[in-house]
């Protein structure tokens, strides 16, 4: 019986080839798009993880000197016999190589050197010999690669690496390990220039670069939902096509129960080939895209990302679940109806419009209740799950109200229309509404998704290149090793600019929370180019009486703090006068006066300067410092030169996300395009009536593909305030609840119209082929529909 | 004359070959004048219907209609005669889904410039549709759906009405209600009617009738 029921079953997509390709199509395009996204996030997490854990940055505590300089050898033996478990750390170059040391005979389990698998591993690593482990990108000789290390590094023992950079006794960092003995002697006694700096929950580069990823996982989700609506529309169709055949099935004896396994098994088979399918095509998509996508966090957020992409098996399971989860979704109405299909039903498919007719009210009302939500949501939502929940009831919402919407203004076009042929396009294409819905709520998801995600990343670069113009307002920024060398940079410089300002921070808790404290010298640079969120009337002249501190929004928002709040830094007392943006800072931010905080901190000396010289004599400054002072090149930051370089990155942001736009238009144009095909066939009899009443057949292709581009461009209409509405979401709420700062949101018009032609072009080609389709049918098919034998 | 055929062959290509379905065809009618076609499945009944309404072209042969060659007519120009010339009634109704029974009645007239309000009022009256006018098709019946179908056709006014067994998806009593009203209107305005029927009955009611016979006027 298997067989037989087996092979009556699928013989329907041998009879309808087109369907069964626009079910595996859209399956594997949703998946490719999903996959293809979490691939490139999975990767770059992958290679920034590596770097974060290897040297212990987001798990633990760590002790550096207050004035920046190396820990001496004896320290750390001083601190280890006072009961002090801490772990060394050294970290340098050579060439463009990052070398870091490590003893993994303390190092706390996390941050062991990765690839010791065992005794002869860490024997090799230890010995004299000095096993170096170096990423796959990395040329150095006598190296062996281990994927799980960060790009552009190399791991070995601390006294290799010590011997490498020629700094034998020095250490940079000493980690602390969490469990500690509970008789420890105090640092302050043991080693009073060590201070501690605390674990920042998470590594740095992955807080920052967390905001990209999760922009990046909601475009997949969202490119995922519009494949989805394909893969419903295809199965839908075919369950309906199907309800002779189940009948007849069941009417010869086979039990509905039996009927019912042998869809799922359908379906499940139909989902593993297009899964493969898929992920096959989401690991081209992402290899295509790694490159740009790598450049951009190394250049946003100096996290260095491999610009290649692994085949991880991670893709595989999770590629499969989503495209098996997909379709469970997507059909899991359509198995439903069937499963509670009278045996005597009628055996033809139900015409659309009378199954979208049923359904339409119960369609408005989730519509209402889930935009109702959303709108509620908007109002209170201050947690990353409630914003998700936000993102998704807007969206389903909208696109469930957009049938609606659509043929309330197909009934006014109807009733306002003049001419014939008008009044029977407009009632037509109300018609053929409920056949198109499906991939009209497609396209307005890509649509509303590209709008947002463009929103929210010109926003981002907008936003971004005014942070580093207040960030970066010195033309010069210049590190010192030591006390002595920047006495001696001071003295060189100090006549050949127009001013020199220190930048010098702390680490300390500020109302409970960890914040990293600024001394600022009373300059204009400070005065003319921050910008607040929230000032008080004279914000820097009170930091300059000692009266006030500046906070940033994380420290506000974390805290409740406000302007005019008092608050405690170390001990003095400070009135709140401004809070200000501190975009990818995971921590807070304070600056008080350079004279309050050397009186606060009297140990911390300023090792790096900005310097305020005319642009045109950076040149032969940087000059100066490199070969008379001797200052290495890595020592000195060109301001304009990072400028330029963010600005070529965002650029290359831009190429990501255009991709990513273009690929999920065109999944919704190929909706349209699947779903214009598939209603052609439907169309025949209600075209042919018109045509012997005389509208030639180009006619009517030309009014096919009008009705298209029209419904495109209602569509969009309702998809742009809606993705302004994402985009809002995303940067005033999810961003917030996530990362504790926010996003300004400004708009683009002109990107918007580029997208909305992009759009119109794509539905215009889905109706090209169906339009001249019907434009060249001949008449014999069209009579089929007038003589009795048909 | 009003429609003159002459020597029509037509020849349709199947999976199983070549199907001469027309061979020397020849028929006329003339203004206010009633034909019966009748003929077995698959005698060319339909295809001859189509001929003449300018929905396909013969391969040989000519047809006038007024005097002019439909033959010799491109696309645009035999779209121009279904609208305003020829009026077409389907057995399967064929009404547009979209548009009510008021719009789907003064569709073909609107089409063909050939609108008037009262002449429709008139037509809806004698069909019985007046409560039927703001309905969708899908809410009709059969016999509804029939009515409507002739009422379009004759709201346009057309010089010659095809009919291709207009009655047959109706019941004995509706068949024989439609047919007085078609009958009634053709020869009151004047109008040249070729009718495809089964029925004997029916045809006897027409002026003439002919029989079409594998491909041939028997």
């Amino acid at each position: 019986m298997i067989a037989v029921t087996f092979v009556a079953f699928l013989g329907h997509w041998r009879r309808n080839p087109l369907q069964l390709f626009t079910l595996l199509a859209g399956l594997a395009l949703a998946t490719a798009l999903w996959s293809g996204v979490q691939a490139i996030n999975a990767e770059a997490r992958a290679s920034y993880d590596g770097a974060a854990a290897t040297l212990g940055e987001a798990q633990f505590d760590r002790l550096v000197r207050s004035d920046g300089r190396a820990i001496g050898q004896d320290t750390y033996i001083r601190l280890r016999r006072a009961g002090w478990l801490v772990s060394p750390v050294i970290e340098g170059r050579i060439g463009d190589v990052r070398l870091i040391g490590l003893d993994p005979l303390t190092a706390p389990g996390k941050m062991a050197p990765i690839g010791l698998r065992n005794i002869n591993d860490l024997q090799n690593f230890i010995g004299a010999d000095g096993g170096i482990i170096a990423a796959p990108d990395v040329v150095l000789d006598g190296a062996r690669t281990d994927l799980a290390v960060a790009p552009g590094t190399a791991i070995a023992d601390v006294g290799t690496v010590q011997e490498l950079l020629g700094r034998h006794g020095e250490f940079d960092v000493l980690i602390i390990i969490p469990e500690q003995p509970l008789d420890q002697v105090s640092l302050e006694k043991i080693a009073p220039d060590l201070i501690r700096q605390v674990a920042q929950g998470g590594s740095d580069i992955g807080r920052l670069t967390d905001s990209f990823h999760l922009n990046l996982t909601a475009f997949g989700f969202l490119s995922f939902a519009v494949g989805i609506f394909i893969v419903q529309s295809a199965v839908g169709l075919a369950f309906e096509q199907r309800r002779g055949t189940v009948r007849t099935l069941r009417a010869l004896g086979v039990p509905m129960r039996f009927l019912f396994l042998l869809i799922v098994v359908e379906l499940l088979g139909l989902a593993l080939i297009a899964g493969a399918i898929g992920v096959g095509l989401g690991y081209l998509i992402a290899g295509f895209l790694m490159p740009d996508v790598s450049a951009t966090l190394r250049g946003l957020y100096g996290a260095n990302v491999a610009g290649t992409l692994q085949l991880r098996p991670i893709w595989w399971v999770s590629g499969m679940a989503v495209a098996i989860g997909g379709t469970a979704v997507a059909a899991s109405a359509a198995l439903w109806r069937l499963s509670q299909m009278p045996l005597l039903a009628g055996a033809q498919p139900r015409a659309i419009a009378v199954i979208a007719g049923r359904g339409a009210k119960v369609q408005a009302a989730a519509s209402a209740v889930l935009l109702f939500l959303a709108f509620v949501l908007a109002l209170t939502a201050d947690e990353i799950v409630t914003g998700f929940v936000l993102l998704g009831a807007l969206l389903i919402g909208a696109a469930l109200g957009l049938p609606i919407v659509l043929r309330s203004v197909l009934d006014g076009l109807v009733h306002y229309s003049r001419g014939v042929v008008a009044s029977w396009f407009w009632a037509d294409t109300r018609q053929q509404l409920p056949g198109l819905s499906l991939a009209l709520m497609a396209l307005l998801l890509a649509m509303a998704a590209n709008v947002g995600v463009s929103t929210m990343v010109s926003s981002f670069r907008l936003t971004f290149v005014a942070f580093l113009d207040q960030r970066l307002s010195s033309e010069l920024y210049v590190t010192v090793e030591s006390a002595e060398q920047a006495a001696f940079v001071l003295d060189f410089v100090t006549p050949q600019v127009n001013a020199v300002l220190p930048i010098m921070s702390a680490q300390l808790h500020v109302a409970g929370r960890p914040t990293e404290v600024f001394g600022a010298r009373n300059h204009a640079t400070y005065r003319d180019n921050w910008t607040f969120l929230t000032e008080g009337q004279t914000p820097w002249k009170d930091v300059h009486a000692n009266l006030a501190v500046l906070i940033n929004e994380q420290l506000a928002r974390s805290t409740g703090l406000q302007v005019g709040d008092v608050v405690n830094v170390g001990e003095k007392p400070l009135t709140i006068a401004g809070v200000y943006a501190d975009y990818g800072n995971p921590i807070g931010q304070a600056i008080i006066a350079e004279p309050l905080f050397k009186t606060l901190f009297p140990k911390i000396l300023a090792l790096r300067f900005g310097l305020r010289l005319p642009p045109e004599d950076v040149g032969a400054l940087v000059d100066g410092l490199e070969f008379q002072i001797g200052l290495p090149e890595s020592g000195m930051i060109n301001q304009a030169s990072i400028k330029a370089y963010s600005l070529v990155i965002f650029d290359r942001t831009f190429t990501v996300t255009t991709a990513l736009n273009v690929l999920t238009l065109s999944v919704a144009g190929f909706a349209i395009l699947m779903s214009l095909l598939t209603l052609t066939v439907m169309r025949v009899p209600q075209l042919a009536p018109v045509w012997a009443m005389g509208l030639t057949l180009r006619q009517l292709g030309l009014l096919e593909l009008v009705r298209t581009v029209m419904l495109a461009v209602l569509t969009g209409v309702i998809a742009l305030p809606l993705g302004l509405a994402l985009a809002w979401v995303l940067l005033a709420v999810v961003n917030v609840a996530a990362f504790g700062w926010r996003l300004p949101m400004f708009l683009f018009p002109w990107d918007y119209a580029q997208l909305g032609v992009l759009a119109i072009l794509a539905a215009g080609l889905a109706a090209l082929w169906p339009a001249l389709q019907l434009s060249r049918m001949r008449p014999a098919d069209l009579l089929k529909v007038f003589s009795s034998e048909r | 004359m009003l429609l003159a055929a002459r020597e029509l062959h037509k020849t349709y290509e199947t999976a199983g070959g070549r199907v001469n379905v027309l061979r020397g065809v020849n028929l006329s009618l003339d203004t206010g004048q009633s034909l019966a076609l009748k003929g077995e499945s698959g005698s060319g009944k339909s295809t001859l219907l189509h001929l003449i309404g300018g929905l396909d072209s013969a391969d040989q042969g000519q047809i006038l209609i007024d005097g002019v060659d439909i033959a010799a007519m491109d696309d645009v120009g035999r779209a121009g005669l279904r609208r305003g010339t020829v009026g077409i009634v389907f057995q399967q109704f064929n009404l547009i889904p979209s548009l009510t029974v008021a719009s789907n009645i003064a569709f073909h007239a609107r089409l063909a410039g050939m609108y008037d309000a009262d002449w429709i009022a008139l037509l809806i009256d004698r069909f019985g549709l007046a409560s039927q006018v703001v309905k969708y098709p899908e809410q009709l019946s059969g016999g509804q759906l029939q009515r409507v179908a002739i009422a379009r056709t004759l709201a346009a006014r057309p010089r010659l009405v095809l009919a291709d067994e207009p009655t047959g998806n109706l019941d004995e009593d509706t068949a024989s209600t439609v047919m007085d009203m078609l009958l009634s209107l053709v020869v009151e305005e004047g109008t040249g009617l070729l009718m495809v029927t089964h029925s004997t009955s029916l045809a006897a009611r027409l002026d003439n009738q002919v029989l079409l016979q594998a491909g041939q006027i028997a």
